[in-house]
């Protein structure tokens, strides 16, 4: 599956889109691939402020329990809450329907710092 | 498919005659209507000997310790002596009641007060407490240890725990529930944590660190010292996960290397029974400075007897009715008067020898990406065996070859991991037939991939669906009828 180029990414296997004065998070089709087929999906509540680095969802798989880190430090403005019933979604369409939360980062020059699809790419090429 | 004991014929005969009830039923008027069950349960209701059969047909279906090698990394699956079992099913041991007066029971108290002071002894701690049900049970003890130590001095700022990416899925969970946030460290290329790494996260804000030590890559810290001075220096405390134990008891002691607080797996290292065996144990000990917290009531020698002790006001409570597993920790100490310190020795290093010795088989056909010397575990991966062959696979087919698989997919750090660890308690010859099964397997795999892919077909159920098992769990049992 290919990266989006207006994407930007995590060293965590995290992407997000920027969409307004908010991003879109979710995690890499290389993470999904590595958790296997995920069955739940923990979401936080709306109105959440996390700071960059902190958890703000958990994805559980058949193999494993990972967590998914901000990004960028802001509030949750919306949750997918089509995953609590679809978990599966995320492995169907990692980089679209997937998605797991919205935020409004404090500080939109925190996105800067994040891998373009290049870097990402050579990243997990290197894993 | 297996055959239940609820599709067995013979529903319509009953196995016993019960005498007519002499008193009147007075029960069923007291029940609200509303709770009144509508249906009869489905009690099977079959002969004893169709009992009977069904029990021994699950015990054949089955695959334990008693079997063969079950070299399920980081669980130290080992043998667990017959000589335990019948000590604790002693009469005087196996009767006595918790709620006895303690003179009639003195020597179960003097039982528990020694089995502590081995294990502090063997932590190279001041203290211990039995009361943990389980490992996790232990961590979440030492946890509140920890917090209430720092409660008690007034330093309401440590709100972090760190651990290494390498943990135990529960050190995390153990450290949340005790109301620590976590943070996560990075180990270095060598497997091992990195002190710049440590050292970038110190501050007063840390309430310590969470380590196993060997790590869950089999690998030891060689920089413990330095790790645990560092978090002292910070003023944090640092617990150790016992699970690994196994790779050094009776040879380095926890304490020595900088532990405040340490939990025992008494059901990994101590040889008593594992999963459905029985409880587990996870005795915590810990250093002076935290032996005011300990869990109350403490088993206490005063004035000839053995006494319980309740008054230790800043301690953190109880962890466990009465006095936690006792039947284990009976087994335990059984099991470590037997060995004493030389036999706990013997034990370390047949574990690491058996370890390195298989390690150096596979590492021939299976990638070994952290490749050195190895503790009591070691971690293989099964990625790039080739023809889309997972993990999964490999532990599927084991199961056709006899052998319980490793632990898979864990620790997170090695990709498709393959956790090995054989124990003290088998011998060159199983160790051999392990490996020759898990060349064989490497071989199909470039050979006829679709056995592994298929795999197992040589036992009473093949590949389970897990995803669907836990996206569509079927929790009660499905009657066809």
């Amino acid at each position: 599956m290919a990266y989006p180029t207006d994407y930007r990414y995590t060293e965590q296997h995290e992407w997000i889109h920027v969409e307004g004065d908010q991003i879109k998070l979710g995690i890499t089709d290389y993470a999904q691939q590595q958790l296997g087929d995920i069955v739940f999906a923990e979401l936080p509540a709306v109105g959440t402020k996390v700071n960059r680095g902190e958890t703000v969802a958990t994805v559980e798989s058949v193999k494993s329990v990972s967590d998914v880190y901000a990004p960028v430090s802001g509030e949750i403005t919306t949750v997918n809450t089509a995953l609590e019933a679809a978990p599966e979604t995320i492995n169907a369409d990692p980089h679209g329907e997937g998605w797991i939360v919205m935020i409004k980062p404090d500080d939109p020059k925190e996105i800067d710092s994040l891998l373009d699809a290049a870097a990402y790419e050579k990243l997990i090429a290197a894993e | 498919m297996i055959t239940t004991i609820f599709d067995r014929k013979g529903h319509e005969r009953v196995g016993g005659l019960f005498p007519p009830a002499d008193t009147p039923h007075a029960t069923a008027e007291l029940i609200p209507p509303d709770l009144k069950r509508k249906v009869a349960p489905r009690i099977p209701n079959v002969p004893e000997p169709e009992v009977v059969r069904h029990y021994m047909h699950l015990s054949k279906l089955n695959y334990g310790i008693d079997d063969g090698i079950y070299p399920l990394g980081s669980c130290t699956m080992k043998y667990n002596p017959k000589l335990n079992e019948d000590l604790a099913r002693l009469p005087r041991f196996a009767v006595a009641h918790p709620l006895a007066d303690t003179s009639h029971v003195q020597g179960s108290l003097q039982l528990l007060y020694e089995m502590e002071r081995i294990l502090a002894h063997i932590a190279g701690l001041a203290a211990a407490t039995l009361q943990p049900a389980a490992g996790a049970h232990g961590e979440l003890t030492g946890m509140f240890l920890i917090r209430r130590y720092f409660e008690d001095r007034g330093d309401s700022n440590r709100k972090y725990i760190l651990l290494p990416d390498s943990a135990h899925g529960t050190n995390p969970a153990s450290a949340t529930i005790a109301g620590f946030t976590v943070r996560e460290i990075k180990s270095g290329p060598d497997g091992m944590v990195d002190l710049a790494a440590l050292d970038s996260v110190l501050d007063d804000t840390v309430a310590g660190i969470m380590l196993t030590v060997p790590n869950t890559l089999g690998i030891f810290e060689e920089r413990i010292l330095e790790i645990t001075d560092h978090v002292h220096r910070a003023g944090g405390l640092c617990y150790f996960d016992g699970a690994n134990l196994n790779a050094y008891i009776g040879r380095a002691r926890p304490g020595d290397m900088g532990a405040d607080v340490f939990h025992f797996n008494l059901h990994k290292t101590l040889s008593t029974p594992h999963g459905g065996g029985g409880p587990g144990s996870g005795p915590v000990a810990v250093a002076e400075a935290l032996v005011p917290f300990l869990p109350v009531p403490r088993v206490v020698h005063r004035d000839g007897s053995y006494q319980f002790d309740w008054d230790y006001p800043r301690s953190i409570g109880s962890m466990h009715s009465f006095y936690g597993n006792f039947g284990v920790a009976l087994k335990a100490y059984a099991y470590l008067l037997q060995l004493g310190d030389a036999g706990m020795r013997a034990v370390s290093e047949n574990a690491v020898l058996n370890a390195n010795y298989l390690q150096t088989l596979l590492k021939r056909v299976y990638p070994l990406p952290y490749d050195r010397l190895c503790k009591h575990e070691f971690v293989l991966s099964g990625k790039g065996v080739g023809n889309g062959v997972t993990t999964l696979d490999i532990a599927k087919r084991l199961l056709d070859y006899g052998f319980h698989p490793p632990t898979i997919y864990f620790p997170l750090i090695v990709h498709e991991a393959l956790m090995i660890e054989p124990t003290e308690t088998e011998g060159k010859e199983t160790l051999d037939q392990f490996a020759a099964a898990m060349e064989q397997i490497a071989r199909e795999a470039k050979e006829n991939p679709e056995l592994l892919h298929n795999a197992p077909v040589n036992i009473p159920v093949r590949r389970l669906d897990q995803t669907r098992a836990v996206r569509q769990p079927i929790l009660a049992y499905p009657f066809t009828d």
